[in-house]
C-alpha cells in the first residue's frame, strides 16, 4: 500500500494579510509560515494512523514550491512519513499545481492520495478533484472519516444537513476535513528523524496555468458596531427587523 | 455559445445554492449577450420547466437512476458532454458540497480555467475577470481566466435568487452514464434542523455559555428565527456541541444574512469562518471582545439575561 499526502505551505492563521506591488502580490513581510492546517491535522495525521496500523504502508509527502517550502515539508516529516518530494515550481494556479502532483503520483502508483479540503490562503478546494481527474481516479471530497479494509475504503462525506457513507475500491483521491483525525504535536524523536529522511527535489513537468491573479484587495472596513444597552434588547430586535431587515 | 449552469438537486428539488447559481448564470449570459441553459442530473428532478423563472431558456435533463448515487467522476463526464454539445463557453456551478467535488474535475477535464468560490459577476470589459474571496475571507482576489471555456463556482449567499417569468424548454440529453466507482451505501440527515451551510440565519455560541447544559436558550432563539445553530472551536473540542456545528477557519465557513454570536470573543480564526455574513450581532459581557470590531450590532451584557429576552421580543414581532 502506497499513500501520498499533498502538503501546502500557508501563512499562519493569525498572519496579517497585506499586499505589495500595487496590490498584485501577497506581502510576505513578517509572515510566519505553517503547514496548511487541513493538510496537516486531517490528511497527514490520518495517513500516519493508517501506517501505524499497517507498518507495510509506504507514506510519501509532496509539495509544489520553491526551496522556501522545505522547512514546512521537514516539519510534516517530523510528524510522520517515509520521504518527501518537492516539485521545484512556484505557481498559484490550481491546475498547474495539480498537474505537477498528478505527474509524480502517476509514476509512484499510489493507492491513496490525500489532500486537505482547501488551503487557507487561496481557498480553492480544487487540487484533489483536479488530481483525480488527471489520473482518472474516483474522488471523495470533504471526507470526515476514512477506514480501509483490504483495498476497499469506507468514507463519510458531508452532504447538506447530514452525512453520506461512501464505499470505493482503491486507488482513490480524498480531500480531508475536520473529523478525519486529531492534530498532533511533533515530538523530539520525530524532529530528529525528519532531518535524515529523504527529500527529493524534482523539476516540474510541462503544464499550463489556466488562471492568473490580476489583483488583491481587502474588504471594506465595517462602519462600526452599533451598541444597544443591555436593558433594551427590544431595541436590538427592532433594529434587526426594521433597519437590517434580516428577519 | 451559451452559459451552462449545473443545477444540483436533492429530494426532487433544486437546492437553494443552485437557484443562486441559475440566477447568477442567467445574468452572466445577459452580460455576454448569449443564452443561459441548465443541466440537471438524476431521475427525481421535479418540475424542470419552471427553472425558466430563474432565466434559463433550456434545461438539459439527464435522466438515469444511476445518477441518484453521487459520484463526482460520473457527474463530471456527463456535465462535460452536455457542455460540449451545448457549445457552452461558461459553466457555472454552486460552490456547494457537490460543486466542490465536480468543479475542479470539470476544470481539469476541459482544460477550462476555474474560479472557485466567486463572489461577484465577471468583469468582461477586457478579458474575463472574476472576484473571489481568499485568505479565508480576509481579502479578495481578482482572477483572470484566459482559456476558451471558463468555469465559475459561486459561493453560497453571494448572489441573490432572482425570480421572474418564464418557462424553460426541457430536453432529454442523450449521454452515456458510466457505472459509479463510488457507491453510496447510506446517509444520515439531521432531521428538522436547518442545514448550517445553507442557513440564512445562524445562531452561534461559545465558551461564554459555560457548559453544554446552557444551550437550550440558544436553540430557542434559533428556533424562533428558523436558524441553524453553530459554535466556536473550543466548544466543539470540549464536546459540548457536535463537530459539525463548528464554524471558523478550520470548521465550516458560512455566509448567512444574519450571524448572532453569543459569548464568543471573536478570535481571528473564528472570524475567518463568519466574516462573509451580511449582518453580525455580538452579545458578550466583555466590552473589549475583539468580535465587537467586526460586528454591526452589539450588546455588552450577560447572555443568560439577553438571549431569552431576544427570543421573546422576536416572538412578539413574528406574532
Amino acid at each position: 500500500m502506497k499513500i501520498l499526502v499533498c502538503i501546502s505551505k500557508t501563512p499562519d492563521t493569525t498572519a496579517k494579510i497585506a499586499f505589495t506591488d500595487n496590490n498584485t502580490k501577497f506581502d510576505n513581510n513578517g509572515v510566519q509560515w505553517i503547514i496548511n492546517p487541513y493538510d496537516e491535522w486531517y490528511a497527514l495525521v490520518r495517513a500516519i494512523e493508517l501506517k501505524e496500523k499497517d507498518p507495510s504502508v509506504v507514506l510519501h509527502l509532496i509539495t509544489v514550491g520553491g526551496a522556501d517550502a522545505e522547512p514546512i515539508i521537514r516539519k510534516a516529516l517530523a510528524l510522520g512519513g517515509d520521504e518527501a518530494i518537492r516539485v521545484n515550481a512556484d505557481s498559484h494556479d490550481s491546475f498547474y499545481i495539480a498537474s505537477q502532483i498528478a505527474a509524480v503520483a502517476k509514476d509512484g502508483a499510489y493507492d491513496l492520495i490525500f489532500t486537505g479540503k482547501e488551503t487557507i490562503d487561496y481557498n480553492g478546494s480544487s487540487i484533489g478533484g483536479m488530481v483525480a481527474e488527471l489520473l482518472d481516479l474516483p474522488f471523495v471530497s470533504l471526507a470526515a472519516k476514512l477506514d480501509l479494509a483490504g483495498t476497499t475504503a469506507t468514507l463519510t462525506r458531508e452532504i447538506e444537513g447530514g452525512e453520506e457513507i461512501n464505499e470505493v475500491n482503491l486507488p482513490l483521491v480524498v480531500s480531508a476535513q475536520k473529523g478525519m483525525a486529531e492534530q498532533r504535536i511533533p515530538n523530539m524523536r520525530g524532529i530528529m528523524a525528519a532531518r535524515t529522511k529523504p527529500l527529493k527535489v524534482v523539476e516540474p513537468a510541462a503544464a499550463d496555468n489556466l488562471t492568473a491573479v490580476t489583483g488583491f484587495g481587502l474588504p471594506p472596513a465595517k462602519a462600526g458596531v452599533k451598541l444597544v444597552p443591555a436593558d433594551n434588547v427590544e431595541e436590538l430586535v427592532r433594529l434587526l427587523h426594521e433597519e437590517a431587515k434580516v428577519f | 455559445m451559451s452559459v451552462l449552469i449545473f443545477a444540483d438537486i436533492a429530494e426532487g428539488q433544486v437546492k437553494k445554492s443552485s437557484l443562486e447559481a441559475l440566477s447568477y448564470g442567467s445574468k452572466v449570459a445577459a452580460q455576454l449577450g448569449t443564452t443561459a441553459e441548465a443541466v440537471v442530473l438524476g431521475d427525481n428532478a421535479g418540475d424542470l420547466a419552471s427553472l425558466g423563472k430563474y432565466g434559463v431558456k433550456k434545461v438539459h435533463h439527464v435522466s438515469s437512476s444511476t445518477l441518484d448515487n453521487f459520484d463526482a467522476q460520473v457527474y463530471t463526464k456527463v456535465i462535460a458532454e452536455v457542455a460540449l454539445s451545448a457549445g457552452a463557453d461558461v459553466i457555472v456551478l454552486s460552490n456547494n458540497l457537490n460543486g466542490k467535488a465536480i468543479a475542479p474535475r470539470l476544470s481539469a477535464r476541459l482544460k477550462a480555467g476555474l474560479v472557485s468560490g466567486a463572489v461577484a459577476l465577471p468583469d468582461t470589459a477586457s478579458g474575463f475577470v472574476v472576484r473571489k474571496n481568499v485568505f479565508s475571507g480576509k481579502a479578495y482576489a481578482n482572477i483572470s481566466v484566459s482559456t476558451p471555456v471558463k468555469i465559475i463556482s459561486l459561493n453560497s449567499n453571494a448572489y441573490p435568487v432572482t425570480e421572474g417569468e418564464g418557462t424553460a424548454e426541457v430536453v432529454p440529453a442523450n449521454v452515456t452514464v458510466d457505472a459509479p466507482k463510488v457507491k453510496v451505501t447510506g446517509s444520515t440527515k439531521a432531521s428538522g434542523e436547518v442545514s448550517l451551510t445553507e442557513a440564512e440565519i445562524v445562531v452561534s455560541a461559545g465558551r461564554g455559555l459555560k457548559g453544554p447544559e446552557n444551550w437550550g436558550m440558544v436553540e430557542d432563539l434559533a428556533h424562533v428565527l428558523h436558524a441553524a445553530t453553530a459554535c466556536s472551536r473550543p466548544v466543539a473540542d470540549a464536546d459540548w456541541r457536535p463537530h459539525h456545528e463548528h464554524v471558523g477557519q478550520t470548521g465550516f465557513a458560512i455566509a448567512p444574512n444574519l450571524y448572532v454570536a453569543i459569548g464568543i470573543s471573536g478570535a481571528i480564526q473564528h472570524l475567518a469562518g463568519v466574516n462573509r455574513s451580511k449582518v453580525i450581532v455580538v452579545i458578550n459581557k466583555d466590552p473589549e471582545a475583539p468580535f465587537f470590531k467586526a460586528a454591526d450590532y452589539g450588546i455588552v451584557g450577560d447572555a443568560f439575561e439577553i438571549v431569552p429576552k431576544m427570543t421573546e421580543a422576536i416572538k412578539k414581532i413574528k406574532g
